[in-house]
């Protein structure tokens, strides 16, 4: 029996290095130019599914909307052990905001018929945290956030205890349900060796279409589009073919998808200008600090 | 979805728990004053709760609340998403507000997105800023007047981004505990009190609270004068103690940027940010901090900001009025020292007394 889990994932800019020609002029972020890594509140999600399916029984499949490079998260939770990965990337989903994400992704989840869908709670290049809870709105599943323990999983009853911030509340939740995941639910398992030297040759049909038209630059469309099929089969064949999904594959209408479906637009973006005001430096002396201490007493601000 | 309209109330969802208002709601119809006089419609809060509702409205109404949205019911005594949500989707599709404004607190960040899915609106999550303004679609022809400009710092901080939403309204946003200015209540102002009466006919609830708990906040950063505050600069858990001992010296509460947090030098309610607490005391000690933008945003209207860092161009400089290029090992243990020993310089008859000062007769 066990339970059918599906794991969001999202493959993030490393915002620690980010720079400013991350932006494009449209005040999206130029995605293919930045190191990137897997979100870390998502592995603590896949981590609980991977958790539920050691003790029930059940499946894993991870989901990630993305470009063909997301791929790489798809790999690394196979590596970890997920059981299926599957990509939603269309050049048509550009610029979406968390609302056409989460329709997006809601429809893609819809025809796989979860019992369990698990989130990291944000991920931290938009640190909004609303993609997980707009699914399960538009899927109407039970949503329970800030799981920082699952007490309990039997028949269609979920019970977990949630960190509030300032205090905690344990729920019961009837299935189907969506959490979000802390990071402090869990550690997550590391990739297992034998799943990584299998699956890190696992592509996806658009990553075969790159290498394709790199490696025969020179050869006619047809010769590359035959060769293309004949990888994907090969892939197929050995359980190395990610699935990859489009707009028109999940049924998505396209009014809520993309820049053009999201009902927030950036008017615009600044780099931060720092503009100094009045500042005075102290040498890092005694007596220079003994100067800024009296220069604070004698306005008031200490003493 | 609602229609675009421009005759839309601005609305502020009071939170509430077991009876009694959070800050935030409160803080919230500052901004909201500001908004709804600008735009020139009418400032209302939402209150959901089982009973007892008339109390807190009075309450509302003196913070500046023109009126309150008042809903009673028992389904409504302890929060969970999809009641709260579904009374505050009815109440929007009857009223057609222009703009929804939310705490972004844990019960704001499980709510506002579960609204906005269900309106299929726009939501703008942890707003440092709120405007009005125009908006000019890029090679559109269309202007778009008197817009929520939804202002929030992004990706790690690099930029500071304004977003608009001028067709899938309401325009939504969630505001962290203490960015906006709580008003002066007053006690004359009356909001006028417009009942709603839920339909839950059919309806059952498919999650039980089974058991819930809240703690007190170990420091109430809000409310202190004078805050010192560690960063990753710090380095080590054990040289924290220097933020502590100065903090202690200077009467003031400690404070720490997310990657101390992180870091595992002191707990979670002490973060100073966009993701933890805002601040405004009379001195912000910045201790081995960096000054990253989400940081920054949580501390630079401080009245006075005193800077320590070994790194020069650290962007923490250019908020500060005072600045100590150095090693906080060595400079906070000489500001201590200064401090406590009254300011003491050479060739001067009378050392200047600070508040760690011996104790000594009183010259006031």
């Amino acid at each position: 029996m066990g339970y059918h889990c599906v794991v969001c994932v999202k493959q993030v800019p490393d915002t620690k290095r980010l720079t400013g020609q991350a932006m494009k002029d449209d005040g999206t972020v130029n995605r293919a130019a930045l190191p990137a890594i897997f979100n870390p509140e998502d592995l603590n999600a896949l981590e609980a599914a991977l958790a539920i399916r050691d003790r029930h029984a059940g499946t894993v499949t991870v989901v990630t909307m993305g470009l063909p490079k997301a791929a790489d998260v798809l790999r690394e939770s196979l590596f970890r052990g997920a059981d299926r990965g599957l990509l939603v990337t269309d050049r048509r989903a550009a610029g979406s905001d968390t609302h056409a994400t989460s329709y997006i992704l809601s429809c893609a989840i819809r025809r796989l018929e979860p019992d369990i869908v698990l989130c990291g709670r944000q991920a931290i290049d938009g640190d909004t945290a609303q993609v997980g809870p707009q699914i399960a709105e538009k899927l109407s599943y039970t949503l329970v956030t800030y799981l920082e323990e699952l007490l309990d999983l039997s028949g269609a009853t979920l019970r977990v205890r949630r960190n509030l911030g300032n205090g905690w509340e344990v729920v019961e939740a009837k299935l189907p349900v969506l959490v979000t995941v802390l990071d402090t639910a869990n550690t997550p398992r590391p990739p297992a060796a034998k799943r990584l030297m299998k699956f890190k040759k696992a592509r996806c049909r658009s990553e075969v279409e790159q290498a394709v038209s790199h490696e025969l630059a020179e050869a006619g469309e047809d010769a590359r589009a035959t060769e293309v099929a004949r990888r994907c089969l090969a892939l197929a064949e050995r359980g190395l073919l990610i699935e990859q999904w489009s707009l028109d594959d999940v049924g998505a209408d396209l009014t809520w998808c993309g820049l053009k479906g999201s009902p927030t637009k950036v008017h615009r973006v600044q780099s931060i200008v720092l503009a100094g005001g009045a500042y005075r430096e102290y040498p890092a002396t005694d007596e220079g600090v003994v100067h800024l201490v009296r220069e604070l007493i004698e306005d008031h601000t200490i003493g | 979805m609602i229609e675009v309209n421009r005759r839309g109330e601005v609305w502020v969802f009071a939170e509430q728990e077991r009876g009694a208002l959070s800050e935030v709601p409160l803080e919230l119809l500052g901004k909201g004053r500001e908004l709804s006089d600008t735009l020139k419609v009418p400032l209302a809060a939402v209150l959901l709760t089982a009973g007892d509702g008339e109390g807190m409205a009075t309450r509302l109404g003196q913070f500046g609340a023109d009126k309150v949205y008042l809903v009673e019911h028992d389904l409504l005594r302890q929060y969970q998403t999809s009641t709260y949500a579904r009374v505050i989707c009815e109440l929007a599709q009857a009223h057609a507000p222009q703009i929804v404004l939310y705490g972004a607190t844990a019960m704001g960040r499980d709510l506002a997105p579960t609204v906005a899915s269900a309106l299929k609106c726009g939501l703008t999550a942890d707003c440092t800023d709120l405007q009005v303004g125009d908006h000019a679609p890029p090679g559109g022809k269309d202007l778009h007047r008197n817009l929520l400009l939804q202002i929030r710092p992004a990706f790690g901080g690099s930029i500071i981004a304004t977003i608009v939403n001028y067709d899938r309204w309401p325009q939504m946003a969630t505001v962290r505990e203490g960015v906006m200015v709580m008003p002066q209540p007053d006690g004359r102002r009356r909001a006028s009190l417009v009942r709603h009466t839920a339909s839950f006919n059919g309806f059952t609830p498919r999650l039980r609270v089974l058991e819930s708990e809240r703690r007190e906040k170990t420091v109430n950063l809000k409310a202190a004068r004078v805050i010192v505050a560690g960063g990753a600069g710090v380095g080590t858990r054990e040289d924290f103690r220097l933020i502590w001992e100065l903090a202690n010296c200077l009467g003031g509460a400690v404070g720490a940027t997310r990657a101390a947090i992180d870091l595992g030098f002191v707990d979670k309610d002490h973060q100073v940010g966009q993701t933890g607490t805002t601040v405004r005391p009379a001195l912000y000690v910045a201790c081995g901090i960096s000054g990253a933008v989400q940081h920054r945003a949580g501390m630079d209207e401080s009245a006075r900001i005193l800077a320590i860092n070994t790194d020069r161009s650290a962007p923490i400089f250019s908020v500060a009025h005072y600045g100590i290029v150095g090693d906080l090992r060595v400079v906070v243990p000489r500001l201590i020292r200064a401090i406590r020993g009254g300011a003491r310089i050479e060739g001067l008859a009378e050392p200047l007394e600070g508040p760690g000062a011996p104790a000594r007769e009183a010259r006031r």
